[in-house]
This record gives structure tokens, C-alpha cells and sequence, in this order.
């Protein structure tokens, strides 16, 4: 069975048309997937009714095997642990320091209390810091987030849904606030973190190099709608610009590259 | 010769280090294989900033308690006190009455408070202006700012009723002595904000300016006031709405009229809850209109400039 | 086109000034306001001022009466300002856009904090008085009210601006409610928190003169006293002592802030 099974999604905001509209697609573990398309084509909310920090109006939406939108509070809490996600602006509480803004992947699996007075045990630090290091910031593990640039900030997110000991990890354009370096290392962890952990990764992109380049399948999105679902290979430059509509005279897209990478 | 060694060295280096971040990088399979716990300490970060804020707050709650246990509970009876209370405030907003003025002059009098929070805000805006510029450390030389900026913090040390009860000595009781003692205030409050709303102008356009021959006024009048005549306004409305509470309080406790002498009879002196109540919903109905008002006329300003 | 914008922000001008000028008049004469009276009288007051208004060695003979008032002022100024706090911090966790629970709670501490920001001082000091007489509890109730107002709505702008980002981030781990509040809300909003209190402690001792000079208590009264008995070396000591402490108090929290901003 697949891991992730979205069927029939629409999601209205203030009953207006429509932010998705009937998308049905599924995911299986380990996969890499772009998800692409001009601003408010609606992947933001695509990605999250996933974790269902977005409730879609209708449709049925199953992780692991579990219908996400029939759960109780407290299941859908259980639930998110599982679904790691990173943003574009990072979301790190900026105060405090790089192994406690990690740690806070564990919350979910906390009591009320303990999770309060932020008491981790021996083994979540540990894993934590294996983590850390692997993402190369052992040395700024006691800094504080506002102190860190752009891209170190990035590998803390990951370093933050890795130690949720997730299955799924939902990036919402990791990149688009960094330069090409920084881009690079972290597309680069997010494709071994894939690859090597078996962690499925679904990615909010807005460069299409990008996704061609990392992605194992790639689903164009435009106003809503699945308009392309398939292996990078697949896509055309024709189906580029039903994708992006006016927008693609824009884009400089060079489809010879990709089989260079 | 020897530039040559280095170039190959340097390239070596780096290439070895290139290897070694390679190595290190695709590894995250470790994390399956190791399980054994590395030892740990506390992973919140004690530096200066966390210790003087755990410092001040620990010292806060002492006073605190300190207070209280020093506090003479015998003269009066605690629980009386906060039943009492608790009824007064009862009569006094659900029967709100007023008998010894009528609507009228009550709201004649809310007027005359208006009109001393105006006069008030205005004096202090046009000193304020002057000495703004004059404390901003991007318009003056630094002894002027430090000057004035020290006067300042003394002036605004010294809480307003006693400025109107010193300047009450010379001109009288009366509106000229609240309007020119709560002025004081105004400009003190006004400066302080004016100056730092100035020093936050980009030093580039200034430098720009005096690069292109400008003088001080033309530089002030061009560059400095024009970009920050939001936040000057904003300030300024800000402090009209201190004025109108402070106009209230010094109608009460110095004699400058309005409706704060009308609130100050009907509690201290005629012990009317309930009138206290009726000039309570009038004071708290202005004021909330004063806040809606400077509200929507920042956001105005912000649009249109 | 050009001269039109001129020509317009000319008039703009000119329509404001006019505005300010007729808003003066009318103050001027609804209020009674004798402008020369009042810039004479800074004259008057300032040599008046010089020759009257000093401490002189006599009136050192106060101090012993004095001290234990200044004392108890601002000890209640304090305890007022950290109990408001405490309840400020309540009620803008509940009334803040980001945090709050559920509507209802919202517009109820928002209303709270409306209310008790604009009763004015004068008429919980007049209330106060008629239960509690003049013992310090009445300048603290004052002071605690109108503190608790003022801070609330300053916590809630606090909470706002720090903003959501991280709080979106630790709901997509699966942190509960406090959780939240604890590792990402408060760490991030304390500093800004910690620089209002202390702002409010300076303006505590101020309102605390105002409220001992309007119910016979603290150092308030200490001046009244001295002032109505024409003794005015006794309260231009009172005075000299009052901006004394406020200006340590500002000295103090400036340097707080410093570090901790
Ligand atoms: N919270 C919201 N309330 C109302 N409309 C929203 C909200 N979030 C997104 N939308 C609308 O939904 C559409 C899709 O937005 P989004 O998912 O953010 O697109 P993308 O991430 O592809 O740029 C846009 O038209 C946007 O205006
Ligand atoms: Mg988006």
C-alpha cells in the first residue's frame, strides 16, 4: 500500500473556488517528489493538508494507512510526529540555541509537563547531536538561531523534522530564500536523507532545474490542479508551459541539462 | 618558484578538504547503526542575556514579597476592603446617574479637558521638533545630544502633577499652570521619541545631501523631517492620548478644570458613586474614541506616504 | 504633473495649519488660558524657583520621615507592576491572535485590557480610597489596575509581532498547546516582555505620586504636605528624591535591556 493516498482533495478558502481541486495522487515510501507551479497555484496548501495544518473542504487524505481527517485531536498530534516539515523562512525560535530548536522535533512525543520544562532523555540528545553533526554544524550546536546564516538555519529545520523520526518529510520551498551554495548543500542532504534513510520526501519548488535535477517524480500543479504527475524524464517543454501558463515565457528552463545530473 | 609551491599547496589543501566534508556528508545511515548515548549536559544556554533576565525577574518577585509581608494589615480589614470594592464598582457601573450637572456641561467639560490636552500636545510638539533634531546623534555633535538628552531624562523624572503644582506657585492655580507644567512632559516624551525616530534615517542620505553642499536646515527640512513625519505624527497622537488621561488627572489633583474636577468632586468630595460612574463612561468613551481615531489615521498615513 | 503635486502638498500644508490654528484658538479660550499669564509664569517660576526652591541644611531634617515613604512607594510600584504581570501575561496569551484559544476568550481579555487602560487612574484612586482608606493597598489596587490594562495590550503586541512562523512550525511536529507556548512563545517574546515591565515600573512610581498626592499616601503626600505648609525646601527635597530614584530606576533598565534585547 502506498504511504501517502490523497483522493478527490478540494480545499475553498472562504468559500471561494478554489485552492485545490480534485487532487488525487499517491506516494510510496523512499520517493522523491517536486511539486511545482506558479505562486498561488495552491502548493503551500497542497502540502498542508497533508499534515492537516490546513483542513481541506472535502476529499480523503490516508498516511500510513491511517485517514487523516476522521482523527481525534490527540491522534492527529500522534500523526504529525510522524510527517516532518521545513519552510522557507526556516521557523526556528531565534533566541535559543541550535540543539534546543532540534529537540523541539521530540515535543510531540511528550508529555504536557515534560515537554513544558523541556526535560529531553540521554537518547533524544544523543540523536540529536548524531544528527547535528552528520548536517556539519557540530560547531554551532550551543549558538543561538540568530546567529546562524540562511543556509545553516535550513539544516537546522531538517535537523529538527530528522529527529521527529518521521516518515514523510514535507519541505514548502526549502531554497527560495537562499543563494546557489547554500541551495545546493541542502537539496543535496534532503536527496540522501531519501535515498539513504528511506524517507519520503515531497518538495515545494519554484526552480524546475531544481526538481528535475533531485526529483524521482515530479507533479505540476497550476490553479489547483494536477496538470503533469510523472518521472522528470517525462516532461516536456509544452507540458512546462501548461504548468506555468503566461508565466513560463519567464522561466529560462535548459531541458538538456538534465541528463547531465 | 616559491609562488608556484603555494598555488599547489592551496589546491591540495582544499581539496583534501572538499574530501573530507564529502566524507562526513553521506552518512546519514549512521544513524541507524549507532545507538549508544553520548553523555550531555544542560542544553539551554546560560549567557549574559538569559542570566540578567532570570536575575530581574527573580529580584522583581522578591521585592515583591517583600512588600506584602511589610504591608500593615491590622489598620484595615483586607476583606472588607475587596467586598466593599467590589460593590462600589458595582453601583458604580451598573447605575451610572448624573445629578449635579447635566449632560451638557458635563460634555462641555470633556471639551475643556480636550482643549488642555491639545494646547499641551502642541507646545510640546514645536519645543519637541527643535530639540529632537537637536538630540539626534546623526543632526548634532555628540555633546549637544548628551546634553540634551540628559535634560530630558530629568525633566520627565520629575512626575507631572508636581510640575504643575510648582509652576502653580507662580502663575496661580489654574489652567495656565497645568498647561505649561504637563507641557514639560510633553516635550521631555516628545523629544525622546522625535530624536530616535530621526537617528533612525539611513545615515547614507544624509551624507548624500552634505556631499551635494546642503546645509543643516535644507538637509532638515529635505531629507530628515519629510521621511519621518509618520512616526512624528504617530508619536504626537500617541501623546495627545496621554494628555487627555493626564488632563483628567490634573483637573483632579491641581485644580485645572474639565472633567477631571467633576470626577475628583463627585468621588472625594460628594462620594457619589454613581455620578463617579456616569463621568467614568464618558472619560473611558472619549478616551476609546481618541485610540480608534490615531489608530485609523496611522494607518492612512502608512498608506499614503 | 509636477507643479500639481506641489501645489497640492502645498495646500495640504496650509489646510493643517489652518486646522492647527483654529483647534489652538478654540483650546485657548475654552479652556481660559492666559497665554502670556503662562509664558510669564515659566519666567517667574524659574526665579522664584532659585530663590525658594532648593533643599536647604535645614530641611535635611526630613529625610528620616521621608526615606520609609519613598520606600514604600516604590516597593508598591514594583509589587504592582510584577502582579499585573503575572495576570497580563494570562490574559495575552488568551487574547493574542496567535495563542488564543478560542474567540470568545479573546474578545473578553481584550476587552479587559480596553476597560481598565482607560478608566482613569483619578477615579480607581477615588474608589479605592472610600474602601481602603489610606493605606498603601489603595495606591497598589491604583497602580495593579491600571498596569494590568496597559501591559496586557503590550504582551499582546508582543506576541503578535514575534509572530507565528515558529508556532506553525512546532504544530506541524505535533507540540501540544503548551508546548508551544513554553518552547517557542515565551522564549522568544520574554525579552520584549522583561523591557515593558520595567518600563511600566518607572511609570508606576510617577502615577504613584499622582495617587499619593489624590489619597493622602506614600510619598505623594510627603510633598502635599510640605507644599501646603508653604515648607518648600522640605519638598524640593521630595522632589530632588523622587528624580533621583526614577532616574537610577531608568539607568538600570536601560542597561537590562541592553543586554538582554
Ligand atoms: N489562509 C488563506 N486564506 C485565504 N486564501 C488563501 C490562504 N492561503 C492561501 N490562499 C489562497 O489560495 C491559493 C493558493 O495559495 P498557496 O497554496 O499559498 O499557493 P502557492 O504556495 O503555490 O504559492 C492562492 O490563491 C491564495 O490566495
Ligand atoms: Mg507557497
Amino acid at each position: 500500500m502506498a504511504l501517502l493516498e490523497l483522493k478527490n482533495v478540494t480545499k475553498n478558502y472562504n468559500n471561494e473556488c478554489c485552492a485545490l481541486d480534485n487532487v488525487s495522487f499517491s506516494v510510496d515510501k523512499g520517493e522523491f517528489v517536486s511539486i511545482i507551479g506558479p505562486s498561488g497555484a495552491g502548493k503551500s496548501t497542497l502540502l498542508r493538508c497533508i499534515n492537516r495544518m490546513v483542513e481541506a473542504s472535502s476529499g480523503e487524505i490516508s498516511v500510513d494507512g491511517l485517514i487523516s481527517s476522521s482523527l481525534s485531536k490527540k491522534k492527529l498530534r500522534k500523526l504529525r510526529t510522524k510527517i516532518g516539515m521545513i519552510f522557507q523562512h526556516y521557523n526556528l525560535v531565534d533566541r535559543l540555541t541550535v540543539i534546543e530548536n532540534v529537540l523541539h522535533g521530540r515535543l510531540g512525543y511528550k508529555s504536557t509537563l515534560a515537554g513544558v520544562l523541556g526535560r529531553y532523555s540521554q537518547e533524544e540528545k544523543s540523536q540529536a547531536y548524531r544528527i547535528i553533526e552528520i548536517l556539519g554544524l557540530n560547531e554551532q550546536i550551543y549558538k543561538r538561531c540568530d546567529q546562524l546564516s540562511g543556509g545553516q538555519k535550513q539544516r537546522v529545520g531538517i535537523a529538527r523534522a530528522l529527529v521527529q523520526n518521521p516518515k514523510i518529510i514535507l519541505c514548502d520551498e526549502p531554497i527560495a530564500s537562499l543563494d546557489p551554495n547554500a541551495s545546493k548543500i541542502i537539496m543535496d542532504h534532503l536527496g540522501n536523507i531519501s535515498k539513504e534513510m528511506g524517507i519520503t520526501i515531497i518538495v515545494n519548488l519554484h526552480q524546475v532545474e531544481v526538481a528535475l535535477k533531485y526529483s524521482d517524480r515530479i507533479i505540476g500543479v497550476n490553479r489547483g490542479k494536477v496538470v503533469f504527475d510523472g518521472a522528470p524524464c517525462d516532461l516536456t517543454t509544452r507540458q512546462i508551459r501548461d504548468i506555468y501558463g503566461s508565466e513560463s515565457e519567464d522561466l529560462i528552463i535548459d531541458l538538456g541539462e538534465r541528463h547531465a545530473g | 618558484m616559491q609562488f608556484k609551491e603555494l598555488i599547489v599547496q592551496e589546491t591540495n589543501n582544499i581539496c583534501e578538504q572538499l574530501s573530507s566534508y564529502e566524507d562526513r556528508h553521506t552518512s546519514f545511515k549512521e544513524l541507524f547503526l549507532t545507538k549508544d548515548t553520548i553523555n550531555f549536559g544542560p542544553i539551554k544556554l546560560l549567557d549574559r542575556a538569559s542570566i540578567a533576565m532570570r536575575t530581574v525577574i527573580l529580584f522583581l518577585t522578591v521585592l515583591t514579597i517583600y512588600f506584602f509581608s511589610t504591608l500593615d494589615y491590622q489598620s484595615i480589614d483586607v476583606l472588607k476592603g475587596f467586598t466593599d470594592t467590589f460593590v462600589n464598582f458595582k453601583t458604580m457601573f451598573l447605575n451610572p446617574y448624573a445629578q449635579r450637572f447635566t449632560l451638557g456641561e458635563a460634555f462641555y467639560n470633556v471639551v475643556v479637558t480636550l482643549g488642555l490636552a491639545f494646547l499641551t500636545t502642541l507646545i510640546g510638539g514645536i519645543v519637541a521638533l527643535l530639540l529632537g533634531l537637536l538630540a539626534a546623534q546623526n543632526l548634532a555633535p555628540k555633546q549637544v545630544t548628551n546634553l540634551i538628552k540628559g535634560f530630558v531624562a530629568i525633566i520627565r523624572a520629575v512626575p507631572t502633577i508636581l510640575w504643575v503644582l510648582i509652576f502653580a506657585v507662580a502663575a496661580g492655580l489654574g489652567s495656565a499652570a497645568a498647561i505649561i507644567g504637563m507641557s514639560f512632559h510633553s516635550i521631555s516624551y516628545l523629544t525622546k521619541a522625535y530624536s530616535e525616530s530621526f537617528e533612525d534615517l539611513d545615515r547614507s542620505v544624509i551624507e548624500a545631501l552634505m556631499a551635494s553642499g546642503a546645509n543643516w536646515w535644507q538637509i532638515v527640512f529635505q531629507a530628515v523631517i519629510p521621511s519621518s513625519v509618520t512616526y512624528l505624527l504617530s508619536w504626537t497622537f500617541l501623546r495627545f492620548e496621554i494628555n487627555f488621561a493626564n488632563a483628567v488627572a490634573m483637573g483632579a489633583a491641581a485644580g485645572a478644570g474639565g472633567i477631571g474636577f467633576d470626577l475628583f468632586m463627585a468621588g472625594g468630595f460628594y462620594f457619589d458613586l454613581r455620578e463617579v460612574g456616569f463621568i467614568t463612561y464618558l472619560i473611558i468613551a472619549i478616551a476609546i474614541a481618541l485610540e480608534v481615531f490615531s489608530t485609523n489615521i496611522k494607518g492612512k498615513l502608512q498608506k499614503s506616504i | 504633473m509636477r507643479d500639481d503635486i506641489f501645489t497640492k502638498r502645498r495646500n495640504g500644508n496650509l489646510v493643517f495649519l489652518l486646522a492647527l490654528l483654529i483647534l489652538s484658538v478654540g483650546s485657548i479660550i475654552i479652556t481660559e488660558y492666559d497665554v502670556i499669564k503662562g509664558f510669564t509664569s515659566i519666567t517667574r517660576a524659574v526665579i522664584w524657583g532659585g530663590s525658594n526652591f532648593y533643599p536647604d541644611a535645614e530641611s535635611l531634617r526630613i529625610l528620616p520621615e521621608i526615606f520609609p515613604k519613598l520606600q514604600e512607594t516604590v516597593l508598591m510600584s514594583i509589587a504592582a507592576t510584577t502582579v499585573a504581570a503575572v495576570l497580563a501575561l494570562v490574559l495575552s496569551l488568551a487574547g493574542s491572535q496567535t495563542t488564543r484559544i478560542n474567540r470568545i476568550f479573546s474578545i473578553v481579555s481584550r476587552g479587559i485590557a480596553s476597560l481598565f487602560r482607560n478608566i482613569p487612574i483619578v477615579a480607581w484612586a477615588m474608589v479605592l480610597m472610600i474602601s481602603f482608606s489610606q493605606s498603601p493597598l489603595t495606591g497598589y489596587l491604583a497602580l495593579f489596575f491600571g498596569s494590568l490594562g496597559f501591559l496586557t495590550r503590550a504582551f499582546m503586541e508582543t506576541i503578535d509581532e514575534v509572530g507565528n512562523n515558529s508556532i506553525e512550525a512546532l504544530q506541524a511536529t505535533g507540540a501540544g498547546y503548551f508546548h508551544i507556548i513554553f518552547q517557542a512563545v515565551l522564549p522568544a517574546s520574554m525579552p520584549q516582555m522583561i523591557s515593558w515591565l520595567l518600563y511600566m515600573i518607572e511609570t508606576n512610581i510617577r502615577d504613584a505620586t499622582l495617587v499619593g498626592v489624590l489619597t493622602g499616601t506614600g510619598i505623594g503626600f510627603s510633598f502635599d504636605l510640605y507644599y501646603k505648609r508653604f515648607d518648600y525646601h522640605a519638598a524640593s527635597l521630595v522632589v530632588l528624591l523622587i528624580v533621583i530614584t526614577v532616574i537610577v530606576i531608568e539607568l538600570v533598565s536601560n542597561n537590562v535591556r541592553r543586554v538582554i534585547l
